[in-house]
Parts: C-alpha cells; sequence; structure tokens
C-alpha cells in the first residue's frame, strides 16, 4: 500500500488523538464534514492548500500527513511514554516526532522494546527462583546443611569443656554434613549452569520463536517439498538459543507442515490465481478444516496471495501463540490485546466461522477483513472439556468500510473514548 | 522448676545440635523427626516451648501448627519456628496460623539460646497476668 494513499488515515488519526470532532475540524478547514470524511477514509485525494490548512488545524507540517511515519514506529513510542511513568507533555506530537527525527525515534523505540524484553527476562528468572520445586528444594538442602555445620562448629568452639564422646560426635557430623554442603552445592550450581549453557543472551523463548519465523518470512520452502523436517529447521537455526523456543518453534512447524500437505503449495496456487482466496471455497477445494485454511492462507508469501496478510492465533485464554504482523495492524508484543478483535469473539463460538470488517483505532486507521474461527484442537472425547485454538486471518483493503467495527491494540495506547471493552485507561485520553 | 522442651526437626545433626545446647542451659529436650505424627508427641509430652521445622517429611511444619492451634489447650505453648530463606510466603502462612517467633537457617547458637529463654519468660509472664487478671475478677 502506497505511502501517499494514507493521508486521509492520518488526518485521521490525528484528528482523533486530538479529541477534535469531525464537523468542527471541517468545518475550521472551510470544507463540509461529508467530504472531510470522504477525505479521511482515503476516498478524495488531498493537496494545495487544503492539505496546508487542515495540517494547521492539526498543529503539524503538512508533510507529516502526506508522509507520515510508521505506525508501528508510532505505537512503539507511545508504548515507550506509557511505561515510563513519567508525564510525556508532549504525546500529541508523537508522530511529528517519528517523522523529523526517525533516526532517534528508531533508536527510542528498540530500547524501549529491549527493556520490555529484559523486564520478562527478569520476571522469568524471578518466577523461577520462587516457583521451581528443584530449585527450592536445592536452596533448601544447602541451607540446612549450612544451618547444621554452623551449630555443630560453634558448639566445638564455643563450648568450653566438652566430653570426649560428644566431641568426636559433633566431630563426625562435621564431617558428614561438610560433605553433604559440597554435593549440595556442586547440585545447585550444575542445576542453574544447565539452564544457562544455552545462551548468553537469555532472551524471551517467544520472541526468539518469533525471530526464527520473521527471519524465514514465515514460509519454508523446503518443508512443503519434504527437504526439510521441523526437526531439522530447528536445529539449524541460529535465532533458536533457548529450549523453550526451540519447542514453541517446532509444534509451530509441525503444523505448519500438516497444513502444508492438505494444501500443497502448487495446487493451491493455482486454485488463488482463478478462484481468488475465498477461504470457504479453499475448503471445500482441498476438503480441508477452515482452521487449516486459515493458517495456511496467513503464512503464505505475499506474491503467491496476491496481497499482504496477517495472522494470529491463541488459546482459550487469549494467549497468543502464533503471530504474524501485517502493516497497519498493531499487535502487542507482550501483554494482553484488544477484546474487541474477532478472534476473541471467535472463541465464543467455536467452529462457527466469523467475518469482520474492523479498522483499528488510534493508528492509520485503515480497514482490515478479519477471518477467525475456533477449533477443538486435542481429537473430541467424552472424559474432557474441549481445548479451544483460534485463529484469525487479517487481510488489509484500501478502504475503511462505513461498518467497520473499530478495535484497538491494546487499552493503553488506544484512543477511543467511552468503550465498553475497556479495561484500563489510555495513556492518549488525557491529552483529549 | 521443670523446663521442657519438644524438637521437631528432621535434619538429625541440626536436632542434636540444638538438643546439646538446650541440655546444657537446663532443659529437657525430645525430638522427633516426622511431621505426620507430630501433633500427637506434642499433646503426648506436654511440653512448655516446641521448635518446629516449616519443611518437614509427612507433613509440612505449616499443618502441624494449625493443627495444634485447633487443640484447646495448646493455643498459647510458645512455637519457635524454623525457616530457610526464600520461603516468605509460608511463613507468612505460618504467622497467621499461630507461630511465636520466626528464627532463620543458618542461625547461631545464641540466637537458638536467646529466642527459646525468651520465649519461655514470656509464657511464664503471660501465665502471671491471666491468674492475676483472674483473682482480681474473682474479688467485688
Amino acid at each position: 500500500m502506497g505511502r501517499d494513499t494514507l493521508t486521509g488515515s492520518r488526518i485521521r488519526e490525528r484528528r482523533l488523538i486530538l479529541g477534535i470532532r469531525q464537523a468542527e475540524l471541517a468545518r475550521k478547514a472551510g470544507i463540509s464534514a461529508s467530504y472531510l470524511n470522504l477525505i479521511e477514509h482515503n476516498r478524495r485525494r488531498i493537496g494545495g492548500k487544503l492539505l496546508v490548512d487542515l495540517a494547521q488545524v492539526l498543529g503539524v507540517e503538512p508533510s507529516m500527513l502526506t508522509e507520515g511515519a510508521e505506525a508501528a514506529l508510532i505505537a512503539s513510542l507511545r508504548e515507550a511514554a506509557a511505561d515510563s511513568g513519567l508525564p510525556v507533555a508532549e504525546l500529541d506530537r508523537t508522530d511529528e516526532f517519528a517523522g523529523r527525527f526517525p533516526g532517534w525515534a528508531e533508536v527510542l523505540a528498540t530500547n524501549h522494546q529491549r527493556i520490555a524484553r529484559l523486564e520478562r527476562t527478569v520476571e522469568t528468572l524471578s518466577d523461577r527462583l520462587t516457583h521451581d520445586p528443584h530449585l527450592a528444594a536445592s536452596l533448601h538442602e544447602v541451607l540446612s546443611t549450612a544451618a547444621a555445620i554452623r551449630s555443630t562448629a560453634s558448639i566445638l568452639a564455643e563450648t568450653g569443656e566438652l566430653e570426649p564422646e560428644w566431641r568426636d560426635r559433633f566431630h563426625k557430623n562435621l564431617n558428614e554434613d561438610s560433605l553433604r554442603l559440597a554435593e549440595g552445592s556442586r547440585a545447585l550450581v550444575s542445576f542453574l549452569d544447565e539452564s544457562d549453557s544455552s545462551a548468553e543472551r537469555r532472551g524471551v523463548p517467544q520472541e526468539e520463536a518469533e525471530e526464527f519465523f520473521l527471519a524465514n518470512g514465515y514460509h519454508f520452502a523446503d518443508l512443503e517439498t519434504g527437504q526439510a523436517t521441523p526437526k531439522s529447521l530447528v536445529a539449524s537455526a541460529p535465532q533458536l538459543i533457548s529450549d523453550a523456543s526451540r519447542m514453541i518453534a517446532r509444534s509451530a512447524l509441525e503444523q505448519y507442515q500438516g497444513d502444508a500437505a492438505l494444501m500443497p503449495l502448487a495446487a493451491l496456487q493455482e486454485v488463488i490465481t482463478s478462484e481468488g482466496i475465498d477461504p470457504a471455497r479453499l475448503a471445500t477445494h482441498f476438503a480441508a478444516p477452515l482452521p487449516v485454511v486459515l493458517r495456511r492462507l496467513g503464512v503464505l508469501p505475499a506474491d503467491i496471495l496476491g496481497q499482504d496478510a496477517g495472522l494470529v492465533i491463541c488459546d482459550a485464554s487469549g494467549s497468543v501463540l502464533f503471530r504474524k504482523p501485517v502493516t497497519g495492524f498493531a499487535l502487542p508484543r507482550f501483554g494482553a490485546s484488544c477484546p474487541l478483535w474477532p478472534i476473541y469473539t471467535a472463541l465464543l463460538r467455536p467452529g462457527v466461522p466469523l467475518h469482520r470488517s474492523v479498522v483499528q483505532q488510534g493508528r492509520s486507521a485503515l480497514g482490515f477483513d478479519c477471518l477467525a474461527v475456533a477449533w477443538d484442537h486435542e481429537p473430541p472425547a467424552f472424559d474432557r472439556d474441549p481445548l479451544y485454538h483460534a485463529v484469525m486471518l487479517i487481510l488489509p483493503r484500501r478502504e475503511v468500510p462505513e461498518d467497520a467495527q473499530p478495535v484497538g491494540a491494546s487499552c493503553r495506547i488506544c484512543p477511543r473514548r467511552a468503550c465498553p471493552a475497556r479495561r484500563e485507561p489510555s495513556i492518549l485520553k488525557e491529552e483529549f | 522448676m521443670s523446663r521442657h522442651v519438644v524438637l521437631i526437626e528432621d535434619e538429625p545433626n541440626i536436632a542434636e545440635a540444638i538438643r546439646f545446647l538446650l541440655t546444657r542451659d537446663g532443659w529437657s529436650v525430645d525430638t522427633h523427626g516426622d511431621g505426620s505424627d507430630a501433633v500427637d508427641v506434642i499433646r503426648a509430652a506436654r511440653p512448655d516451648l516446641v521448635i518446629l521445622d516449616l519443611m518437614l517429611p509427612g507433613k509440612s511444619g505449616l499443618e502441624v501448627i494449625q493443627e495444634l492451634r485447633a487443640v484447646a489447650d495448646m493455643r498459647v505453648l510458645p512455637v519457635l519456628m524454623l525457616t530457610a530463606r526464600g520461603q516468605l510466603k509460608d511463613r507468612e502462612m505460618a504467622e497467621r496460623a499461630g507461630v511465636t517467633r520466626f528464627m532463620t537457617k543458618p542461625f547461631s547458637n545464641a540466637e537458638v539460646l536467646s529466642a527459646v529463654r525468651d520465649l519461655h519468660a514470656q509464657a511464664a509472664q503471660d501465665v502471671k497476668d491471666t491468674q492475676k487478671t483472674a483473682s482480681g475478677q474473682a474479688l467485688p
């Protein structure tokens, strides 16, 4: 999607952030509200004096509206502002900052992501200290032995006259306990070492897996042709450092392999060229379940699919298991996303395919077609409750349809006012 | 005056060291290394003081203190609990369950002695206070 086509979206986003009503902006710029509406939905090209006027009312350089900055960069900067905990006075000028100093903005955004990653690592490690039973048992063993040694040693050192039988007994105890302490501490060290040996840079496993998929463009030609296996791909991936990330990547690749077997690339490409990407028809054509079709389409290279696509897979807790970002649709890196996403609606009605037009608030106000369905990912059985996963295919549209449902990325950086789904205040809201 | 302590600790060498220390200090010491029947042992011994380890085989020190406090004449018995570092959550729960005082492993012998003496003196004082109040109430 060309940059110049998004001028209207940027005007809309800027207006929403400032909390100006459409009619008000139109009046100040000397145009009708309906004309502004067309502009904001990228249905009228805009330039010249009108652009200058609108930019003036919105308090930005006209070039900010025509060129803009990457939505993802803006989102990162806003997250950085939110996480800093400091009142950032220039929050409403984030896009201007990103536009005028793209290099610095990138540095700030990258550092913020790095901080978030490190914080997660610290959390993981402290979780381990608290919850890992083996570690707790090892530590307890060492401390108990140290306690025994300390008591015994100080009896020997401090008691003036000690009967020989007692003295011998305590010497024997001391000897036993020091041996136990040596073994216990060695066990503890090797336990800590073992989990550390894989990496000097300990990232979050999901993040490593994501880097691996991103580096491969989410497409694995060798896996499709059978020249590689999930195991061999994982083993040779430099991005997958920890055992946990290898496990995550491997299970995602196994699913990929299964999906590809049901819908082989060559045949799929042929059908897409002749019939387009109607998931329901593809499901019938390949006799493949709908979740398979959506997953398959979501990771197809853009030149085969004919357009960009994003993909999200989550479990019933709403935790994102797999994410392939697409330009303009912000997927939060960590933490909960927007409950209005159709993928969560799909979880409420398992097996029922959902098609929703959505527009993500607070970004470039782009439109997206979201196709979602939830399925029991284990074979059905009478003796257990179903375990649902849901998948959502995200297809960008050029325009925002009138009936598009507003959704967000996550509450903190969402400018939508009076949202019934809001969990926590937005950092943008205070600026209104 | 008899001074009787029951020590519930599964680590034999710690038990032995504490037993030695307290015996020298004039206590009679019973030791027991298992959590599952600890409450019965304590009830049968009717000691002046209990030293209880948090991590015990069979039943945790936390469960032992909970059961002990449910017995009518064991509600005011002073209990000194031994914990290791990093057991903060358990410790909070044990405090609510009625542990009188905590000691963190590894501890020094002086700490053990002063903790035990303090608890005993405090318990004796409490008994005196209760008697005073009781006799005070009895008078018109």
